[in-house]
């Protein structure tokens, strides 16, 4: 399994997961199945984000960093379609994409064999 | 007479009468280096190609022939062995006078141990261990022993290269029918008179059963004890151990680490004075040092749940660390949400 498939299962089990915590919130349970789709889509593109820059460069702060970011972003787009929960979203969608950036950059692939010396 | 040369430039005159004679040869003989165990090495000029290079040379002439054997057969063994942790041989010959001579890469660098008092960080030395151990494990591959690893024979150069140097105590091994290791070149050798130890810790003499050569202190105790027929890659494995605890040490006065209890079990397996306790391999060893660097449990140490917890958490800290604040922030936005 290389980083991005590595990035993409884990940014959609987090992102579900992360959609599914706001069960509860009373207030948005009713939508719940929405966020947790949109949830999911948003971990699958932080996470193959994440996959990527990890095959790019190789370093678990930077990748955690770059998370962050990614995390931060997508979560801030999200918070303004939903219109609210700004905090909410924007922080913990950040530490998700933290996680994955962390997971992305300790995940090691099998190096491919050399074949230099010949 | 004695006015006019005092007891220290009578010494230098000795030494200078002593230095062997290189002329017609390409090197220009530039400065004394090292004893070795066999042999002086010293700096010279390639003239020809116009570069610095290490010559050794037998030390006395050998009537025996037995020395100039072995230290042509040292010269063979490193060119047998290609690889960057080893010192290449460029050339070997003969001296008027009769003694032979190898010349091999001049290594700016210091010795292995001095190299690692300066480096504070444990995973750092450890990986320079690593090293080490490639070397000496692609030495076995080809079927030969050290016999002499000790951090005198190790230099760091200048560009952070790991060389194992001194192969003069090397063993050839090919398998024996019972898959006993056996000597193929040096086992014949007659006792001459002329070897000389060069120092005082240092016991040389020629191979046979019954004859002791190595380093008191990193030789294993079946070298020891002259074993020389029963040798096989555990004991470089032992010397490797040894060599390991004095890497791992902290300096003195130094509160940058102590040295950790499964780095101590590793040193111990390593260096264990039963044969069948010790690592099989040198790949083995390097193994175990790997698994530690990477937070891993190593075969060497059986560690309890608590030490398991312990290695969990350094090893996921980061991840732990993570998830604990998600947590911990999901639970607050829940608590305020709801109050």
């Amino acid at each position: 399994m290389n980083k991005i498939v590595l990035g993409l299962l884990v940014g959609a089990l987090l992102g579900a997961i992360d959609g599914g915590t706001a069960w509860f919130t009373p207030a948005v349970r009713p939508a719940i199945v929405g966020i947790i789709i949109g949830s999911t889509f948003k971990g699958l593109l932080a996470g193959v984000a994440a996959g990527i820059f990890a095959r790019k460069v190789n370093s678990v702060p930077l990748g955690i960093l770059f998370g962050l970011a990614v995390g931060f972003v997508l979560a801030f787009l999200v918070a303004r379609l939903q219109h609210g929960y700004y905090f909410e979203i924007i922080l913990l969608g950040s530490i998700v994409g933290m996680i994955m950036g962390y997971a992305t950059q300790r995940y090691r692939t099998t190096p491919a064999s050399a074949t230099a010396a010949r | 007479m004695s006015n006019f040369l005092n007891d220290k430039a009578v010494e230098r005159l000795r030494m200078a009468g002593a230095l062997p004679e290189f002329s017609g040869t390409r090197y220009i003989l530039q400065e004394f280096l090292a004893r070795g165990g066999m042999g002086i090495v010293y700096t010279a000029q390639d003239k020809t190609l116009n570069r610095r290079v290490a010559i050794k040379v037998l030390d006395s002439p050998d009537p025996h022939g037995a020395l100039q054997e072995r230290l042509l057969r040292e010269a063979r063994v490193l060119a047998k062995l290609e690889h960057p942790g080893i010192v290449p041989v460029h050339d070997a010959g003969t001296l008027p006078d009769g003694r032979v001579f190898y010349v091999m890469k001049f290594v700016e660098g210091s010795r292995v141990d001095q190299s690692v008092a300066g480096v504070s960080s444990l995973p750092e030395r450890l990986r320079l261990f690593l090293r080490i151990c490639e070397t000496v494990s692609f030495a076995h591959s080809r079927g030969i022993l050290h016999r002499d690893l000790k951090p005198a024979n190790v230099m760091v150069g200048a560009f952070g290269e790991v060389l194992v140097m001194d192969w003069g105590l090397a063993k050839i091994l090919q398998p024996g029918p019972a898959g006993h290791s056996e000597e193929i070149i040096d086992s014949t050798a007659p006792p001459p008179d002329t070897v000389t130890a060069d120092t005082a810790t240092q016991i040389t003499s020629p191979t046979q059963y019954g004859m002791v050569m190595g380093t008191p202190g990193f030789m294993s105790p079946e070298q020891a004890q002259g074993k020389s027929s029963s040798l096989d890659a555990r004991t470089d494995i032992f010397s490797l151990g040894k060599l390991l605890e004095v890497m791992v040490k902290p300096a003195k006065n130094s509160t940058a680490f102590r040295i950790p209890r499964v780095l101590r079990a590793i040193c111990e397996k390593a260096s264990a004075v039963s044969l069948t306790e010790r690592y099989g391999s040198v790949s083995a060893l390097a193994a175990d040092i790997s698994q530690y660097l990477d937070g891993m449990p190593v075969s060497a140490y059986r560690e309890n749940l608590w030490e398991r917890t312990q290695r969990f958490y350094v090893r996921y800290q980061a991840a732990i660390l993570l998830i604990t604040v998600y947590l911990l922030m999901r639970t607050l936005f829940v608590f305020f949400d709801r109050h």
